[in-house]
């Protein structure tokens, strides 16, 4: 185990190790010499444009890109105009920025996915240099012009170019320049000689670095942290100074005593490390600087390229690929030569175990007596995290799962999710995947953007594997990468339809959560109508479908998908298509086809679209609802004319509707129109509109006796209800000897006890008295009750020895006056009882 | 301030405060000072969810009603208005939009309740307007929780649009409801229904769960049961009049959105001095929820209990102030005194109960209120339902509101299994001619959704349903309730007893009923996630424990 730390230097109170992590499988012949080259972070592919500084027109250069141990991923001619730059997006596509201000997106297959424009200023001033950067807003790109001025796009996804304001004095390109990301915006530090300058949108704000070594009179290089937080500068003076970004804090200053430019410079700062720290590069030598004066020097056999990452730096050269980083702590405290760290102690207690020697013992003992052994495991745990040899992290966990045994009520979580992340972390630092992460990287990337990083590189089978064992939910995992599947098989022009098909529903059946219709347009999108429309049909969500079904111009497929959805706007949204697309009589016949659809769209016009509501009504000879439009219309309209000729068509068709009813009661209401007009203009008296009801009432308390007789023999109203009507029209009139005369005139249809109630609503005792004795027995004693005559009705409810009516009377009675009639009652009542 | 959420056996305010979470969302997506444009219809469901205070907290200065013209000028950053998606409500924002000041441009946005609608958008595109429009979005409020046991969708149109228009768009808001019921409470395993339009809805939420698959909710499932049944399964009783406190309160003064506005005499604030000198002619306001102990303790008793409930608790709260004179350390003053408010609004809300009460008391004891009743008992246990009602026909040649008269008619049709053609058509003449010949459609309404029919040459299998299902009681107890005819004073509600034979001894027992009675039944069982599965199992295992 000792070699552990063989490839350890020591700089100031920590320590630093490089470690290689692929010997290259590309064969390049002239190493990275006079390549353009850029490496994506976490892992992320490489690209090369080989041969970009010869600028002969008959030599194109060639565009490769890499997967991170050289494995070849693609490779083309560049046919386009010079690059200034290439640079990786956070969603793994290469951006090439041209001279004129032009970027090119291909995906990381090399295909050519979109352009875009860095604007008018830039292509007429040229790109002079150009930085891509990360923000949490995305990928952005930064340029110096010609004219040197900076252009910042902040998300090429959602570019919206700004020009920063002009840096006072500068006459020539500046001698460095770096983008910064401050306070929710991106910012450019610019030098020009010893002078520092912050460009924001508005301003150009001189700084000055805290401290920062008086030799100097130029910076000549810069660079800035994986996190934004710190900021390096390089002077001619050889001095690497160390602060925050902000420029309120020097953190340490080191002389490299180097004075020659260097060729990079990157931070190589764990998180939560104490100690800042740069990695310098020139031409065959890298040195790392750190808090103290020391520096660690390495000697570089070939052209390197320096690629930062969150906690390290990886060096990638012609032949090999390494990562420097600082030792994490962990690790540190378990392998530094002669530590008596927790973890360490329970390693070699491990060791001897193994060994079947009784010194494990001893170890155990030591650790738990300082009560230790917890933090033993913890520290084995994590430092298992951080190796990148197999074996060393096997030896740790079994140290840790070792150290575990003798603690009761350790959490297992830390350990198990180490071992299953570790193995992921295995898998794709794999030579043939080639994706190196650090489990810090990877914790801070997420799964799931991993999980995506390997579909963009179509390595669906291992994706899924990583799924299924970290048990993402299906949703976020294993059916996202089958849809990523699903779309890139549809694209494959050589396969039919059918079997393509077949090969994605039978993959994805189970899978949870799918969205076919996402598949399906990708198919559209390839010319593949047929396929997107049986692609369509697994679809569970009929409102995704129906959008893409009326692009693909299959509008009764995608009415019918409406209205299985039940969403009645969808069905509506089709509808309204139709109507636009198709002539009124195939629009009708589709409508007719699909009744939901119909009835939607007849409610539609009834309040938009009356006159198509009459056409929808005729061409399905529904003659009920033609006469129901009719008679609707005709309340519509104020002039008599009209509204009797529209009742004579509603008429016309409730005849042909064979509904004689409505056809006969609808002449009633032409007829009484009729005689309504004709008395207003006889007698002046307000009545077109009234019901028959109403006319008559109206009639009879204006006198005109003898029109509502007619009224009522002409309609065949039932007697009854004429006598209800004429009897409170002259009551309300207080017309009683008209009431008294027409109360003779026959037997009462309706009894009289309405008589006496209706003279006494008009408060006419003497009157309604008249009608009492009329009365049937059956209602006497509710007559005299209503006139008031106690004695009266007590002597009808004794008459017919009826108990309730009798206890009617009674409730009636107040015991101050009607004493001695309650008496009699109460009698009455008991003998009633008897019986 | 939604205590009365929390009194049911499940909490529903978990509901509101997503209702509410999202509202506020909403606001402040629209940063600064702003207007709310309110189509009118829209104010009483949003009662149920937020005050204005919340609206108040989230920068909302006016409030506005949603009319043609343009709106009212208001120093406010944003407009937003808060609609349902009709096109004709979509042409007056586009003139609200057009006729806007150039000068002074606010910020407009638009908020769908509860759906954002493809159809709408498009007409705003067609109008040009569409663009002047910062946010579009959609606030999501189908089952809007009413009280402790209680959610509704207020949205009363939906029989109408269902049955007589063919429009199910609110069967689909009522499954979209569903859904939003189930991420909040967990799945319902099982789902029984009956009817058409139950059908259409559950297999839509069958629908919707397949496609929400894979984003289970790994929630334990409050409700076991979810039990769907058409209007038309039970036609009968909402054409009864309903004899509980609050529903007599429904049935003379109308209760909506949980508001009921009163006749103001009985509330006149007696002051001393000043004897009912101004009598307030605004119409009393009073929200009614279980909130208030007493309503909660009264509102489902049959009315004529009510009146029992409200002397008792006069007793008691007098007795509760009657001990201050009891009150003798400073200790139980303080007590006493700490109790007050409490006694105080418990006074308020009795004197409020006992006003209303008396103004129901004197419509009931009334004559007429008492024939119509009878007539209503008489059609519900089968009397003389094929003939023409001599009640109906005086009722009609007083003129009494047409409203009552379709009631019992419909009633009358219900109970029989349709009425005769002659009989119908003998009350349809009665009714155009006493009422005016346009209703001629209203009845043809009435016929198509059912309320009324011609007997068919099937026989009335009214009486099978009523001996089947006992809708009728004799013996109904209406102070100390055993069966829930005490609500109709001997009519048992045909949905409830479906519900409660479901619950036992089970449908199958009623195949025959549930034959006659419209629609398909069904029965459908949803998965439960297994890990809860197994939770659920111990759960229900611990619940039987002690018993």
């Amino acid at each position: 185990m000792a070699f552990v730390t063989a490839n350890w230097n020591p700089l100031g109170e920590s320590f630093y190790r490089k470690i290689e992590l692929y010997e290259m499988g590309w064969n390049l012949k002239d190493g990275l010499r006079e390549c353009l080259v850029a490496a994506a972070p976490y892992g992320g592919p490489i690209a090369l444009l080989k041969g970009h500084y010869r600028r002969s027109p008959s030599a194109r250069p060639q565009l490769e890109i890499y997967s991170s141990s050289g494995l070849p991923l693609a490779s083309f001619p560049w046919k386009s105009g010079v690059v200034k730059q290439l640079g990786w997006t956070v969603s793994d596509d290469l951006l090439c920025v041209q001279e004129d201000g032009t970027v090119l997106v291909y995906d990381l297959w090399g295909g050519f996915k979109r352009h875009f424009s860095m604007g008018n200023e830039v292509s007429q001033s040229q790109v002079l240099e150009t930085k891509i950067f990360h923000s949490p807003y995305g990928t952005g790109v930064a340029i110096l012009t010609g004219a040197l001025r900076f252009t910042l796009a902040t998300n090429i996804d959602d570019i919206k170019l700004r020009r920063l304001p002009e840096v006072p004095g500068l006459q020539e390109a500046p001698s460095c320049w770096a983008v910064l990301t401050q306070d929710r915006q991106s910012k450019v530090l610019v030098a020009n000689g010893s002078q520092l300058f912050i460009l924001d949108n508005t301003a150009c704000t001189p700084v000055t670095p805290p401290g920062l070594s008086p030799q100097a009179s130029s910076i000549v290089h810069m660079c800035v942290s994986f996190s934004y937080k710190y900021l390096a500068l390089l002077t001619d003076s050889g001095h690497v100074w160390m602060g925050t970004s902000n420029l309120k804090e020097k953190l340490s200053e080191v002389d490299t005593k180097i004075k020659t430019p260097p060729k990079q410079m990157a931070w190589c700062r764990r998180p939560k490390s104490q100690q800042p720290s740069a990695v310098v590069m020139w031409d065959g030598l890298l040195i790392v600087v750190g808090e103290c004066k020391e520096t660690i020097q390495y000697h570089l056999d070939d052209d390197s390229v320096l690629v930062p990452e969150l906690d390290g730096v990886r060096i990638i050269s012609g032949t090999h690929h390494e990562l420097l980083q600082e030792v994490p702590g962990a690790c540190e405290e378990i392998f530094k030569i002669a530590s008596m760290a927790p973890g360490a102690l329970l390693l070699e207690a491990h060791k001897e175990y193994e060994k079947e020697s009784q010194k494990a013992d001893e170890y155990l003992r030591e650790i738990k007596e300082q009560s230790l052994l917890s933090e033993a495991v913890r520290q084995c745990v994590e430092a298992a995290g951080h190796e990148h040899e197999p074996e060393t992290q096997k030896t740790l966990l079994r140290a840790a799962s070792f150290g575990k045994c003798f603690l009761s009520n350790f959490p297992p979580e830390q350990f198990v999710s180490m071992c299953r992340d570790l193995r992921v972390l295995n898998a794709v630092r794999d030579y043939t995947v080639g994706i190196p992460l650090t489990h810090t990287q990877f914790k801070q990337m997420t799964v799931q953007v991993l999980i995506d990083r390997l579909v963009y590189r179509k390595l669906y089978p291992l994706a899924i594997e990583v799924c299924r064992y970290l048990k993402t939910p299906e949703y976020q995992g294993v059916s996202r990468v089958l849809k990523h599947w699903a779309c890139y098989k549809v694209q494959q022009k050589e396969e039919s339809d059918e079997v393509i098909a077949k090969a994605v529903s039978v993959k994805l059946a189970d899978a949870a959560g799918i969205s076919y219709s996402e598949i399906a347009t990708k198919a559209y999108e390839s010319g593949r109508t047929e396929l997107a429309i049986k692609l369509l049909e697994f679809e569970p969500r009929s409102g995704e479908q129906v959008p893409l079904l009326l692009k693909m111009k299959k509008s009764p497929l995608a009415l019918s998908k409406a209205i299985e959805s039940g969403d009645t706007d969808l069905v509506y949204t089709v509808v309204m298509y139709l109507k636009n697309e198709l002539n009124r009589g195939d629009f009708f016949m589709m409508l007719r086809n699909q009744p939901v659809a119909l009835s939607l769209y007849k409610q539609f016009c009834k309040h938009q679209e009356q006159d198509t509501l009459k056409d929808l009504f005729n061409q399905d000879d529904d003659h009920e609802e033609l006469g129901n439009f009719y008679v609707k219309a005709s309340y519509k309209d104020q002039r008599l004319e009209a509204r009797v000729a529209l009742l004579q068509s509603a008429v016309d068709e409730y005849y042909k509707a064979k509904n004689d009813f409505s056809a006969k009661t609808t002449e009633d209401e032409m007829r009484l129109l009729r005689f309504q007009r004709k008395l207003e203009e006889e007698k002046g008296e307000q009545l077109v509109g009234f019901s028959l009801h109403d006319t008559m009432t109206t009639l009879l308390s204006v006198g005109l006796h003898k029109h509502a007789e007619q009224l009522y023999k002409d309609f065949r109203v039932p007697d009854k209800r004429f006598w209800w009507l004429k009897l409170k029209a002259l009551a309300e009139k207080e017309d009683w000897e008209e009431l008294e005369k027409f109360g003779k005139t026959k037997k009462s249809p309706v009894g009289y006890l309405p008589f006496v109630e209706v003279c006494i609503k008009h408060h006419n005792k003497y009157e309604a008295k008249k009608y009492v004795s009329k009365v049937t027995p059956e209602q006497k004693v509710k007559a005299h009750l209503a006139v008031g005559d106690m004695e009266g009705a007590a002597e009808a409810a004794i008459e017919r020895r009826n108990e309730s009516e009798i206890s009617t009377v009674l409730s009636r009675c107040s015991a101050t006056t009607d004493h001695l009639l309650m008496e009699r009652l109460n009698r009455a009542k008991a003998t009633a009882v008897k019986k | 301030m939604a205590s009365h959420l929390f009194c049911g056996r499940v909490n529903l305010n978990i509901l509101r405060e997503a209702a509410r979470k999202d509202l506020r969302e909403f606001l402040d997506k629209c940063s600064g000072s702003k207007a709310i444009v309110w189509d009118e219809y829209l104010t009483g469901p949003f009662g149920l969810i937020a005050q204005y205070s919340l609206l108040k907290e989230h920068e909302v200065e006016k409030m506005f009603t949603l009319k043609g013209g343009r709106i009212p000028s208001a120093a406010v950053k944003n407009i937003v208005f808060f609609v349902r998606p009709r096109l004709e409500l979509m042409d007056i924002i586009a003139e609200n939009v057009a006729s806007e000041d150039k000068l002074k441009p606010r910020e407009f946005h638009i908020l769908f309740v509860p759906r954002r609608s493809l159809l709408c958008e498009q007409r705003l595109k067609e109008k040009g307007v569409l663009n002047s429009f910062t946010n579009i979005d959609e606030y999501i409020l189908d089952l809007i929780p009413y009280d402790g046991d209680l959610l509704s969708m207020e949205s009363e149109s939906s029989f109408r649009e269902c049955y007589l228009e063919n429009d199910q768009t609110s069967l689909y808001h009522a499954a979209k409801g569903l859904m939003t019921l189930q991420a909040l409470y967990g799945t319902i395993p099982q789902i029984f229904g009956k009817g058409e339009c139950a059908r259409h809805v559950a297999n839509m939420m069958l629908r919707m769960k397949r496609e929400f698959a894979g984003s289970h909710t790994q929630i334990l499932p409050v409700f076991d049961t979810l039990l769907l049944l058409d209007r038309n399964v039970d036609l009968l009783t909402p054409l009864a009049t309903q004899l509980t406190y609050e529903g007599l309160i429904d049935e003379i003064y109308g209760i909506t959105n949980g508001y009921v506005k009163l006749p103001p005499e009985k509330f006149a604030q007696k002051k001393q001095g000043e004897g009912g000198k101004d009598l307030p002619t605004e119409p009393k306001k009073l929200q009614l929820n279980s909130a208030e102990e007493l309503y909660a303790e009264i509102r489902d008793k049959n009315f004529n209990a009510v009146g029992a409930a409200l002397s008792k608790k006069a007793k008691i709260i007098s007795a509760a102030f009657e001990e201050r004179h009891n009150a003798k350390t400073v200790g139980e003053i303080k007590q006493f005194v700490s109790q007050l408010p409490h006694m105080q609004a418990a006074r308020g809300s009795l004197a409020n109960h006992t006003s209303i009460a008396e103004l129901i008391k004197d419509i009931t004891i009334s004559e007429d209120f008492f024939d119509s009743l009878t007539v209503e008992q008489e059609f519900m246990t089968g009397v003389d339902t094929d003939k023409v009602s001599t009640y109906i026909e005086d009722c009609i040649a007083q003129k009494d509101p047409l409203i009552k008269i379709l009631r019992l008619v419909c009633m009358q049709s219900v109970c029989n299994n349709g009425l005769k053609q002659k009989v119908l058509d003998y009350y349809k003449k009665e009714i155009l001619q006493t009422y005016g010949y346009k209703h001629i459609l209203t009845l043809k309404n009435l016929e198509k959704v059912g309320l009324l029919k011609p007997q068919s040459t099937m026989r009335n299998n009214y009486p099978t349903i009523r001996k089947t299902l006992k809708l009728w009681m004799e013996d109904a107890n209406e102070q100390n309730p055993n069966d829930i005819s005490y609500v109709y004073s001997g009519y048992a509600p045909l949905s409830v007893r479906l519900t409660q034979v479901l619950a036992r001894p089970g449908w199958r027992s009623i195949e025959e009923v549930l034959k006659i009675l419209p629609g398909p039944h069904f029965e459908e069982r949803q998965q439960v996630p297994t890990g809860l599965h197994k939770k659920l199992l111990r759960c229900c295992r611990s619940r039987r424990g002690p018993l």
